[in-house]
């Protein structure tokens, strides 16, 4: 079964900076026609296909394309040209903790969290003590999280985030989040998921983990991609870069 | 499956507006008489203004400001938040897929629930005024959901507008002071010269203000805004949903 497709997949940015309403208003014209012409490539004519228990990784420089390619998979953002089929609960763990609101307590913040992550309150609630629990937060579970450290936030957000029950899991650089038992711990809960047959998209400049955990690699260079296929070779060439 | 989505939603909009309302008081002391505060010191102000110093004639003139002011502070505060909204969920917005528009839908929820807790304040002053509550006021429900409509819907046309342009959220604090004075709402609409008349009701905001003021204020069901308003809320949604539609995929791209 094919979990993620890219069928020829274009994504330019528009540049909005108009200077305010006033600028906007005077050179009217004028700026309509910069705003068509102030347009960044992010992605050039991407296809690869991601199938049911693969877990794959995504490698690249900076400011190749990653993390839009990400994006496109979590449907927030929209292709320019092209296709993007998805087939699957999405679990994204792009940005630990996004929506999280300072006044809230850890617990009310996982019950917002998880439903805006897709799980109903009901789900949430059945699997409340296994969040905490993880999440390694004790007593501080009821203050609000304003007071929390930021390894404790990370924590928080990710002990929510690896509770849904996605088909697909996307994970942007967030593996390096708390402590070095904690980590540990992350690292251990995606193998999990990997051993549970789980599609799994990964975002990492560690190569060390690329080569643990996945099974096929997609290396994307300057807007483009350059290689889809086997770990070891895909390494190699993204090292030549 | 469809069930589980309906489940779903629902939990989505209880949670963010249950959010919203917990959150807007939760270190403060007075909590909840904050939203009273205003619309309560707004009444004084205008009642020494008009009744003291220029002495308008008009009976139960303080019943009449209490009539329209809680009204326009959940339309006026609803539309001043959602400026921002997306902007202060960018995070959210930019990370994870859910309906955007339940946002502004909660929104509207957690300040129309204020209003709510305000009616009984109003009732005070009704019978303080030693009037009567009629039959009328069971038409509520019906004029929560216009107005509900309405304010959702400008809300998500001004949130968008402001991703667009940052000025956005300037142009709509002047331009709701301006609708206020605009708006019979410190003054009847019996003093509005009668060419100017039909002009009120090309001010959108006034259909709406005027049901609330009319049935609080003498149990009166008034037709002509009723009519108006339910179109305009409708127009206003069609709108908003085709621009929300149309747009709601740039939103990550630029918050």
């Amino acid at each position: 079964m094919i979990r993620i497709e890219f069928k020829n997949v274009y994504k330019y940015y528009t540049l909005l900076n108009t200077g305010g309403i006033k600028n906007f208003i005077l050179h009217f014209f004028k700026h309509i026609q910069t705003i068509k012409n102030n347009k960044v490539l992010a992605l050039e004519n991407i296809s690869f296909t991601v199938k049911d228990k693969e877990v794959v990784g995504i490698i690249g420089k900076n400011g190749a394309g990653k993390s839009t390619t990400l994006g496109l998979i979590a449907e927030v953002l929209a292709p320019t040209k092209g296709e993007v089929y998805v087939n699957g609960k999405i679990a994204p763990l792009l940005e630990l903790g996004a929506g999280f609101h300072p006044d809230l307590t850890g617990k009310e913040n996982i019950i917002l969290n998880g439903i805006l992550l897709g799980m109903t309150k009901k789900e949430i609630i059945g699997k409340l003590d296994s969040i905490i629990e993880f999440s390694e937060l004790g007593d501080f579970i009821n203050e609000p999280i304003r007071i929390y450290s930021s390894g404790m936030l990370s924590r928080l957000g990710f002990s929510v985030a690896v509770h849904v029950n996605p088909d697909i899991l996307l994970i942007d650089e967030v593996l390096s989040v708390g402590d070095f038992k904690f980590q540990e711990k992350s690292k251990n809960k995606i193998y999990e998921f990997k051993q549970k047959g789980k599609t799994i998209v990964f975002v990492s400049h560690d190569i060390g983990t690329i080569r643990e955990l996945c099974t096929k690699v997609v290396v994307i260079n300057d807007h483009r991609l350059i290689y889809e296929g086997e770990v070891e070779k895909g390494v190699e060439i993204y090292e030549k870069l | 499956m469809i069930l589980k989505d309906v489940d779903y939603y629902t939990d989505l909009l209880l949670e963010l507006t249950k959010k919203d309302i917990k959150v807007r008081y939760k270190n403060s002391y007075l909590g909840y008489l904050w939203s009273l505060a205003n619309p309560l010191f707004l009444t004084l102000i205008f009642y020494f203004v008009f009744k003291i110093v220029t002495k308008v004639k008009m009976p139960d003139y303080t019943l009449f400001l209490i009539s329209g002011l809680f009204i326009w502070q959940w339309i006026n505060n609803a539309i001043m938040v959602g400026t921002n909204l997306y902007i202060s969920n960018a995070s959210l917005i930019k990370k994870v897929n859910f309906p955007r528009n339940f946002l502004a839908i909660s929104l509207v929820l957690s300040e129309g629930f204020n209003f709510l807790l305000s009616i009984p304040v109003i009732i005070l002053f009704i019978f303080f005024y030693h009037k009567q509550i009629k039959i009328e006021w069971l038409i509520i429900p019906l004029y929560l959901v216009i107005t509900s409509l309405f304010i959702y819907s400008l809300t998500l046309i001004v949130a968008t507008i402001n991703l667009f342009f940052r000025d956005m959220e300037r142009i709509v604090g002047l331009l709701l002071t301006f609708i206020f004075y605009l708006t019979p709402i410190i003054y009847p609409m019996s003093m509005v010269p009668s060419h100017y008349k039909f002009f009120l009701y090309l001010n959108i905001f006034f259909p709406i203000v005027n049901l609330w003021q009319e049935l609080f204020f003498r149990n009166a069901i008034n037709d002509i805004s009723l009519i108006i308003s339910i179109i305009y809320s409708i127009i206003l949604l069609i709108f908003s949903q085709k621009v929300y539609n149309k747009l709601k995929y740039k939103f990550a791209e630029l918050v």
